[in-house]
């Protein structure tokens, strides 16, 4: 092309007019794109706003701490769902970050490649496993698992000691917010691993073989120099994960049990916002679509805040760290 | 390279010609209650038999979906488990008839290890157990018609979604127990007094009990019968204990029928008769009074009869009940207020 051009100086003219229209072209279709998000984004907000509007004149700020969830009498509030939203997955990133955050370690700095490529396919399967089979799967052999084994032990030892024990008190069902996290932590940590792998490839193979020059042995290179490199990916993978765990409908509703209280112990029966929209939504109508897109609105609230303050905690150890 | 693209272009215009062919001169769409598509999707499917020149579609999406759409005018016609209420009938453009087209039963299942016998239930202990009020199963209420119940506590399961099933469960519940009309009512989607397990879906409550031991829940008829679930007798207003079969509904609709509303909009749960499964009801197809094509009509019309006649013997093998003669001769009867 380039020689071509340079040995017909007036086509190469004409050509570059031509590079300039599409050049603009090119800019303005781009922009159209990118102003197609603020657009839908504003869409979003707005008919969530409109929709919800009824709910927040009703029952005005008591909507959000209100446990009441009363179709006949039409009593409805919003706090169980975002207990339930909140506790099952912080619960499950809690469970998902190390083990994620670990194996992708293993992967990027210790495992032999064959092993590492396979394991990666093997990880990337798993992330596009659609959630209704992860929900299948926890009824069949998670929750009867959890009900007969788990549960029974957990509440013979640590539900014996003072403080933690309210964790786990109660009847066991077998389904409830700790079934619900476990689901969710399988889920998510397929997406921390993918992505902290990556994040920890990218820095520069110097920075290792430089610390392991001046002496430090495999894991301390790893530790001290290749994870601070690669925090922004790997906190950006744990916010992603936390984002799908928030959203997740399908397989939480199937094991969570969809009673609408707050209660301490893990093993009660939740419900969270997803799952409360999924199954309510197609038979409802009048003050009661109006709270399901309210509480739409409290589980968008709580997304922008959550990846806000992820913003703001990157920005905030950057500039410690320049 | 190019013989390929000859046959795959030939192959789109026969099956575009194709289905041009098929598509029929008549098109009817309706949406509404999931409880009775089976039978729905048989009917319009053996109706389009007799009618080749019309098709009839339905969309499962709930009963409050269908009636939404009724109201929105986005559908010829609507389907319910729960009769409409008079505020919602007010909302429609054209007014629209309720029409009865078979029964269902909601039966109550449950998961008791080692317990063989069929468990017996009366109206006040299935709604004691769903306010709490009885906990265990070991409860002496219980023991009177069912000795030698494990003494375990009871694990209460419901459907989590807003349906038609919980409907028809919660108004039994509300009509035998004047505690659960206060506490809870009736409704597609109530708030349930006691902490218990919520499925979605027919499905869901059936793989909850499935897996639970020592839980109770409630299904329509025909889950219990396909998953091989326990489904409790109910003793019903005579005091006979009745399995939720095909017969005790069409004894209930029976028993209900002479105090059949013009209208059709009834709740047989609880009815008179020996033989009456308490826990029954009607679905029904609502079908506007008036359609402004001529041909649409004709084949609703025609439909409607076939339903009531031919249509019905197909009920009983898609586990539900057909209607009782008197009441399919009263529905037909009123075929011709459709205008």
């Amino acid at each position: 092309m380039a020689s071509t051009s340079a040995a017909v100086p007036a086509k190469a003219r004409q050509q570059s007019g031509g590079f300039q229209v599409g050049e603009s072209a090119a800019r303005l279709g781009t922009q159209a794109f990118a102003g197609g998000i603020i657009l839908i984004t504003a869409l979003v907000l707005w008919s969530l706003i409109t929709g919800s509007w009824p709910t927040f004149v009703r029952f005005g700020f008591g909507f959000l701490s209100s446990t009441a969830w009363d179709p006949v009498a039409e009593k409805y509030g919003a706090l169980p769902f975002v207990y339930g939203t909140l506790v099952t997955s912080f619960l499950a990133l809690l469970i998902a970050v190390p083990l994620g955050v670990g194996a992708a370690i293993y992967l990027a700095e210790l495992a032999p490649a064959r092993l590492s490529s396979g394991l990666t396919f093997l990880v990337e399967l798993l992330a596009a496993v659609p959630s209704v089979i992860y929900g299948l799967l926890a009824i069949f052999v998670l929750v009867p698992a959890m009900r007969d084994y788990v549960e029974p032990a957990l509440q013979k030892t640590l539900g014996q000691l003072p403080l933690i024990g309210i964790l786990f008190e109660g009847q066991i069902f077998g389904v409830g917010f700790l079934t619900a996290s476990i689901v969710l932590a399988i889920m998510t940590f397929p997406y921390i691993i993918s992505i902290s792998r990556e994040a920890l490839l990218d820095v520069p193979t110097d920075q290792r073989e430089a610390a392991l020059a001046l002496g430090a042995t495999r894991w301390e290179s790893t530790y001290q120099i290749v994870l601070p490199n690669a925090k922004l990916g790997i906190v950006g993978a744990v916010f992603l994960g936390l984002a799908r765990a928030l959203g997740e409908t399908m397989a939480v509703t199937m094991v969570i049990g969809n009673d609408p209280s707050v209660k301490a112990s893990l093993f009660a029966s939740g419900y969270t916002i997803p799952a409360v929209i999924a199954n309510e939504f197609p038979e409802a109508s009048g003050i009661q679509q109006n709270t399901l897109l309210a509480l739409a609105l409290v589980l968008f609230a709580i997304t922008i805040v959550i990846n806000g303050g992820a913003r703001l905690f990157l920005h905030a150890t950057r500039q410690k760290g320049a | 390279m190019t013989i390929n693209k000859f046959t795959s272009v030939a192959t789109l215009i026969v099956v575009a010609t194709a289905g041009l062919a098929l598509a029929a001169d008549v098109q009817l769409t309706g949406a509404g209650a999931t409880f009775p598509n089976p039978i729905y999707s048989k009917w319009f499917q053996e109706f389009g038999k007799v009618r080749k020149d019309a098709q009839i579609n339905y969309q499962s999406l709930g009963s409050g979906a269908g009636i939404k759409q009724l109201t929105a005018g986005t559908v010829d016609f609507g389907a319910s488990d729960v009769p409409m209420t008079e505020e919602q009938m007010k909302a429609l453009k054209v007014s629209a008839l309720h029409f009865p087209t078979v029964l269902g039963a909601v039966v109550p299942i449950y998961n008791l290890p080692g317990y063989s016998n069929e468990l017996k239930l009366s109206g006040e202990s299935l709604a004691e157990i769903y306010l709490g009020k009885i906990t265990n199963w070991g409860d002496k209420k219980l023991a009177a018609d069912n000795p030698g119940l494990p003494v375990k506590p009871i694990i209460v399961t419901h459907r989590s979604d807003a349906s038609g099933t919980s409907f028809i469960f919660t108004d039994y519940l509300s009509k035998v127990s004047p505690d659960w009309k206060a506490k809870s009512g009736a409704a597609a989607s109530v708030s349930w007094p006691v902490a218990g397990l919520g499925g979605k879906g027919s499905e869901g409550v059936t793989g909850l009990v499935k897996q639970t031991p020592y839980s109770i829940g409630y299904v329509e008829a025909i889950y219990a019968i396909q998953n091989k679930l326990g489904s409790a007798l109910m003793k019903n207003k005579a005091g006979k204990f009745v399995k939720g079969e095909l017969a005790g509904v069409t004894a209930a609709a029976a028993g209900a029928s002479s105090a059949m509303p013009a209208d059709f909009r009834v709740s047989i749960t609880d009815a008179p008769g020996a033989a009456s499964y308490p826990i029954s009801s009607f679905t029904w197809l609502l079908i506007p009074t008036h359609f402004d094509d001529a041909k649409k009509k004709e084949v609703m019309v025609q439909f409607l009869k076939w339903m009531t006649k031919d249509g019905q013997k197909f009920a009983a093998d898609l586990g539900f009940a057909p209607l009782p003669k008197e009441v399919a001769a009263k529905v037909d009867a009123a075929i011709a207020q459709i205008k």
